[in-house]
């Protein structure tokens, strides 16, 4: 199932690729979004200092929340699309998002990755996509913590638009889930944000460290799609 | 059992005909019915006999009646009471100990299985319900019995609906909202949260059961939708200053002075679901917010458990501190910048001392996992 490598550098090494234009579009869409729902998000649970004069010459408070609401309808088309492309995507794609949990091999990279990164190893395994460790991280910290977001999210936003399928699918269900109190599924959504500040800090230090440390364009990668490989290892 | 009709109670109580049609398209109008409905609502309270109602009462406050008996609905104090046929209202009625005890018994013999139980307050369950005595026995015995002859159940207020101050953590008397009471018949309950609910929240409930022989269209928590499916903040007169950004900082600034939105010292309008903000209270007159106080979400379940009325943010017990989602958030996502920057240091010496030859850079192993 791996991509067969296409083209080899000067040193013999042969350069993958591994993101695909799609998946590099739903990166960047997503990176900009989540920012901007964290900082609007923020605003909305603690308010900027009030404006004066006539309320008709201000929509300050309208701006902030419909570029959340923006945001989050973007995110929410992006992993229905992110999701469908799980099937239809490279061998890459579908890593994150469906990751091979059931084959024993997956978790013992896990155990071996994560001794690397407590540094009481040297990192001695090459993976074209991603490491196991980070598959899992991204799957649990990012796939779910986004959908959770998504769902909550929505449920929120169909309080404030009344009666219609978002309030039936979504608003009616989870504050069922909820015990009933609005006021709990915003502590949960503002929890899920801290969630993903969480991912976000180690998603970027991963990065940027294996760029460093592994000499291969990890960042770059997700602007050209193409990375060196020494040599491809599926991780199932 | 006499076949004695709303209409001629309220004859009998020397309410004129014309008072009475304009009763029955009042009470039209506060239920969101099409004008024609005037007419049928003025139908049934003429040839429909009378459905006794037994209203108890378990720990609670009394506000729920107090704010029923203030409907500011211009008949409701002379005519709702007799309306429904309040056959047993411990708090209003003239009968009082055995006497009144006496009074559920014959209803609920009389009327077996056609009889409204409203309920007021809820049970506690600890010590076998000791925590409140009606008539010397449990309340937890009464409403059980009361429940198994009636044939539907209004249950009044947040006590009766979700538990309220008396369920609040830790709740050391185990109160129980009605729904949740185990052992209860299985009978239609329709939930009317509230601390207090609405005068004309209250009325109009009972006169669309009465109508229409039936509960209004409830939600998905057992509330009815004419009243509960909108939030106070979708209604909010407020709500310009909320859009625009124009918040009261301080109950003492300028921003309170001028009216602008209490959302930032914690007005809960945006998490409650309740009709203050359209039928407001005592007639129309006004509603917290519109007195200048944040609303406090007295119609949400666990209103009590969660935190401050002045705060937006929720407090997250389980801590061994008050903390809500944004201090908890803060200090997790710290911590972690602190590990990373450990974990990055950690990483540049280990690197440094293989560079400098210290530890033999073993050969990446291409193995794979085998």
């Amino acid at each position: 199932m791996a991509s067969t490598p296409v083209d080899d550098t000067p040193q013999g090494e042969p350069l993958v690729y591994v993101y695909e234009a799609p998946v590099r579009l739903w990166h960047w869409v997503n990176a900009t979004a989540i920012t901007l729902l964290f900082v609007t998000g923020y605003l909305i649970g603690s308010p900027p200092p009030s404006l004066n004069g006539e309320p008709s010459a201000h929509y300050l408070f309208g701006w902030i929340r419909f570029i959340h609401f923006s945001c989050g309808q973007i995110m929410a088309v992006g992993i229905i699309f992110r999701f469908y492309w799980s099937f239809v995507g490279n061998y890459f794609s579908r890593e994150i998002i469906r990751p091979p949990v059931l084959s024993r091999k997956f978790w013992k990279g896990v155990m071996l990755e994560t001794k690397s990164y407590a540094l009481a190893e040297h990192s001695s395994r090459r993976y074209v996509g991603h490491n196991p460790l980070a598959i899992l991280s991204m799957h649990v910290l990012f796939v779910w913590v986004a959908v959770f977001m998504v769902v909550t999210g929505l449920a929120l936003y169909g309080e404030g638009e009344g009666p219609g399928w978002i309030h039936t699918v979504f608003t009616g269900p989870v504050l069922l889930l909820f015990g009933n109190n609005s006021l709990t599924v915003h502590t949960w959504h503002h929890f899920g944000m801290w969630a993903m500040v969480i991912f976000v800090l180690v998603h970027i230090y991963a990065a940027v460290r294996e760029d460093i440390l592994s000499r291969e364009a990890i960042i770059t990668s997700m602007i050209s799609g193409w990375r060196k490989a020494r040599k491809v290892t599926p991780i199932d | 059992m006499a076949t004695e009709t709303f209409y001629d109670v309220m004859r009998r109580q020397g309410i004129t005909r014309r008072s009475f049609t304009k009763f029955c398209s009042l009470t039209a109008a506060a239920l969101g019915l099409p004008p024609a409905y005037a007419a049928e609502i003025q139908n049934a309270m003429e040839t429909k006999p009378r459905i006794p109602v037994l209203w108890m009462h378990g720990l609670e406050c009394t506000c729920c009646s107090e704010s029923f008996i203030r409907s500011g609905h211009p008949l409701a104090k002379d005519v709702i009471l007799s309306m429904i046929s309040l056959d047993y209202d411990d708090t209003l009625m003239a009968a009082a100990g055995h006497q009144a005890e006496a009074i559920v018994q014959e209803t609920i013999q009389k009327y077996d299985g056609n009889f409204i139980l409203a309920v007021e307050g809820n049970p506690p369950l600890n010590q076998e319900g000791m925590s409140c005595i009606i008539g010397g026995r449990p309340f937890l015995e009464q409403l059980k019995e009361a429940a198994d002859h009636c044939k539907a159940i209004i249950s009044w207020g947040s006590c009766a609906s979700w538990g309220c101050v008396q369920a609040a953590r830790p709740n050391p008397t185990q109160a129980t909202p009605v729904h949740k009471v185990p052992g209860l018949a299985d009978k239609p309950i329709i939930k009317v949260p509230g601390c207090p609910p609405i005068a004309e929240v209250m009325t109009a409930v009972i006169a669309y059961i009465l109508t229409f022989e039936r509960f209004p269209e409830l939600d998905l928590q057992g509330r009815p939708k004419m009243f509960y499916s909108q939030r106070i903040h979708d209604k909010c007169y407020r709500r310009p200053h909320f859009d625009a950004g124009q918040f009261v900082e301080h109950f003492d600034d300028e921003g309170a002075r001028k009216g602008y939105c209490l959302y930032k010292v914690g007005c809960k309008g945006p998490t409650t679901y309740n009709a203050c903000s359209t039928v407001r209270w005592n007639g129309g007159l006004s509603f917290p917010i519109q007195a200048g106080h944040p609303c406090i979400g007295c119609s949400e379940d666990g209103f009590w458990d969660k935190g401050s009325f002045y705060n937006r943010l929720v407090d997250v017990n389980g801590f061994g501190i008050e903390a809500n989602a944004d201090k908890i958030g803060v200090t997790a996502a710290g911590a972690v910048g602190i590990a990373t920057a450990a974990h990055a240091a950690a990483s540049a010496v280990r690197r440094a001392r293989q560079k400098a030859g210290d530890e033999p850079a073993k050969a990446h192993d291409f193995e794979g996992q085998n």
